[in-house]
């Protein structure tokens, strides 16, 4: 809880004369924290309910054994199965992909719209954020429609002339990116773009008057102000993508397997829930540890401090 | 440090921009000499602030001239006009350390590193931060702040310094202190200067010539004096000081105020819709009925309506017979207010004839 800014006096500092309702401007300070506190209770009992319990059980059923007893099996399997440990790295590999490609599509478009006046780059914002308005599962399809062998950009290609055979666009590692992709990208855009919309413009002035030229005053000043955003982003990306299942599923066809699908895999076909909850659990530490190890290196308050100097 | 090649004079020529129908430049002309400090005063919105923009280059004309030296820099980008600028912010970057700001022109430059680094040392101590470069700027009060912009301003020697109300940040008495260092500063490194700033009394402080601005215009350019003592129109009297304004007729070459002639040093040229202008401090409180003769002292009826302490000197409302409210201004030395009226008393306020200014009443 944050501190409450009411005079919190010790007995220390308050000389003897001045213990003058003490007790009771303490026991305010105290009940004006607990209404703080109360506030956010009904999130916290949701978060109990919906994640932590949930979390817990999983935790707990990945040791146990399919004949109900204590056992280390489910994760024995992952250390030896070598089909897992290529799973985690085709997962890794898939987020990595899409976090750098929404970096490259993301970081201009953020800039572009950091530079318009902010009405019009509001207006532009909504449709960044227009596809979050449909349902995931809609625009996965969306895009299977569009990238089949027989779909409306293999089509339209060949009319043109642009190439004769249909490419393969779907079910394989590029279908995956290009939704996972579109999928990520407005959680990509928003922090870059809020960051570079807290970057002073006074400090690309002042970059231009010590002699900056454009392209300096970009990579020695505005470029190092929007990193926090930056990061942010991206690190939300990564992480969003190592648990995603639906746009993999839908466009991978099968090709590109991720931990979340195979984690539908053991429950769906096996029934296995040792094995599902033991591969979301390994998931689960190795997101933390990323997030854990990404904000101790990147220390972000810093960082964050970075893009607000007075 | 002192500028390479030494200071530069600025000639400005017909410096016009409109904002819609708003001129905020008007047609300016204006010379600054060389290794001169002059201030840009005005009020908010006057155009002083467009003016030194312009100058920097941030923002463009609709048309005019703006001349460095012999070299005509108006369509010149910011990074190619090698001039210093402090702003009203500040603006040091925010993830560099002290001594990167104030190396970062030189780094731009291709100072080779041992000598930036010296030089960046000379530069906060002439600002009278040495030892400071490894600092995080969020670790530096706002005084510092202010220093660091400045040694990063001068670091690489320009030969003209702009400052955009660089104190107004500032708290009172770390303000005054600043302009008195920045007067020195100026006057050990002798580049031209040109600051901007609303505070007149700042300006009146620091600056070898004040040009007054408003509507985007110059309504007078003198030195602090001339701009104080004889200022050319009520606008300018007004911004600069407090002051009462009487109107006043002239017929024959001598001016009435309500039927009561008024000995003047000097009239100004043109005699048409003439005020007194009436300065708090110049007026003397005589409290004793007796009539004044005096050839060179203005006498005027008025009595007490309110007074107010302000420490080292108080201020007297009194209001005239035709019940315009004058101020009068006395310092708190014992002697001075040993005998002071009390309020509804009839008093005189007493003018010398070397203070009995006329200004135009139009911005003319």
């Amino acid at each position: 809880m944050s501190d409450v800014a009411l005079p919190s006096s010790g007995p220390a500092s308050a000389p003897p004369s001045g213990q003058t309702n003490q007790r009771e401007l303490k026991r305010d300070a105290r009940r004006e924290r607990f209404v703080l506190f109360s506030l956010c209770s009904p999130a916290l009992l949701l978060v109990l309910i919906i994640m932590v319990l949930p979390v817990g059980w999983l935790f707990w059923l990945s040791f146990l054994g399919e004949d109900g007893n204590f056992t280390l099996e489910n994760y024995q399997r992952m250390v030896e199965s070598k089909s897992y440990a290529r799973i985690f790295r085709n997962t890794f590999e898939v987020s990595l992909l899409t976090t750098a490609i929404c970096i490259l599509i993301g970081y201009p478009l953020a800039y572009f719209l950091s530079q318009l006046p902010r009405r019009t780059a509001n207006l532009c914002m909504i449709t960044v954020l227009l596809p979050f308005w449909t349902s995931l599962l809609v625009r996965t399809y969306a895009w299977l429609v569009l990238l089949q062998r027989r779909g409306v950009i293999n089509e339209w290609g060949m009319d043109i002339g642009l190439w004769d055979e249909p490419i393969k666009l779907v079910h394989n590692l590029t279908g995956t990116l290009i939704g996972m992709v579109h999928i990520m990208l407005p959680f990509l855009i928003l922090p870059v773009y809020g960051s570079m919309r807290a970057i002073d413009r006074d400090y690309l002035k002042a970059a231009a008057n010590l002699g900056a030229s454009p392209t300096q005053a970009f990579w020695r000043v505005f470029f190092p102000l929007s990193l926090p955003g930056l990061f942010a982003g991206s690190l939300i990306v990564f992480v969003l993508c190592l648990g995603f299942f639906v746009t993999p599923a839908v466009l991978g066809g099968g090709k590109v397997i991720m931990v979340s699908m195979r984690i539908a895999t053991n429950i769906e076909l096996f029934f296995n829930w040792g094995a599902a909850s033991a591969l979301g659990v390994v998931l689960l530490v190795l997101t933390l540890v990323i997030l854990g190890v990404a904000s101790r290196v990147l220390k972000f308050d810093q960082l964050l401090g970075g893009g607000h100097g007075s | 440090m002192t500028p390479a090649g030494g200071a530069l004079p600025i000639t400005i020529r017909d410096a016009t921009k409109a904002y819609g129908r708003i001129f905020a430049l008007d047609n300016i002309d204006l010379d600054i000499r060389s290794g001169e400090f002059m201030t840009l005063l005005g009020p908010s919105g006057s155009g002083k602030t467009t003016l030194l923009m312009v100058l920097a280059g941030f923002t463009r004309p609709d048309y005019g001239s703006i001349k460095f030296g012999e070299r005509e820099i108006v369509r010149t980008p910011p990074h190619k006009r090698d001039l210093g600028m402090v702003f009203q912010n500040y603006a040091l970057f925010p993830h560099m350390t002290v001594a990167d700001n104030v190396a970062f022109p030189l780094k731009l430059r291709g100072v080779s590193k041992p000598e930036a680094e010296q030089r960046v040392e000379q530069a906060l101590e002439t600002v009278q931060l040495g030892g400071y470069g490894e600092r995080r700027i969020d670790q530096l009060s706002g005084g510092q702040r202010q220093r660091v912009a400045l040694a990063r301003a001068i670091v690489f020697e320009p030969r003209i310094l702009l400052m955009d109300e660089p104190l107004s940040a500032l708290d009172k008495k770390l303000r005054e202190q600043m302009q008195i260092e920045l007067r020195r500063l100026h006057d050990k490194l002798g580049m031209t200067t040109v600051y901007v700033t609303h505070d007149q009394r700042e300006a009146l402080t620091m600056s070898d010539r004040i040009a007054v601005i408003n509507h985007g215009r110059v309504m007078q350019l003198g030195t602090p004096n001339e701009i104080y003592e004889r200022p050319a129109n009520r606008f300018v009297a007004d911004f600069i000081g407090e002051s009462t304004f009487l109107p006043v007729s002239v017929q024959d070459g001598v001016a009435n105020f309500a039927g009561q002639t008024l000995k003047v040093a000097q009239l100004p040229g043109s005699t048409d819709h003439l005020l007194l202008m009436l300065r708090p401090e110049r007026l003397q409180l005589i409290t004793n009925g007796t009539e004044i003769v005096d050839d060179e002292v203005n006498a005027f009826r008025a009595s007490v309506r309110e007074m107010v302490y302000q420490g080292d000197s108080f201020l007297m409302y009194t209001a005239l017979e035709d019940g315009t409210e004058v101020t009068v201004r006395g310092m708190t030395r014992r002697d001075m207010v040993s005998n002071l009226p009390a309020i509804g008393d009839a008093v005189q306020l007493a003018l010398h004839s070397d203070d009995t200014v006329l200004v135009a009443a139009g911005e003319a």
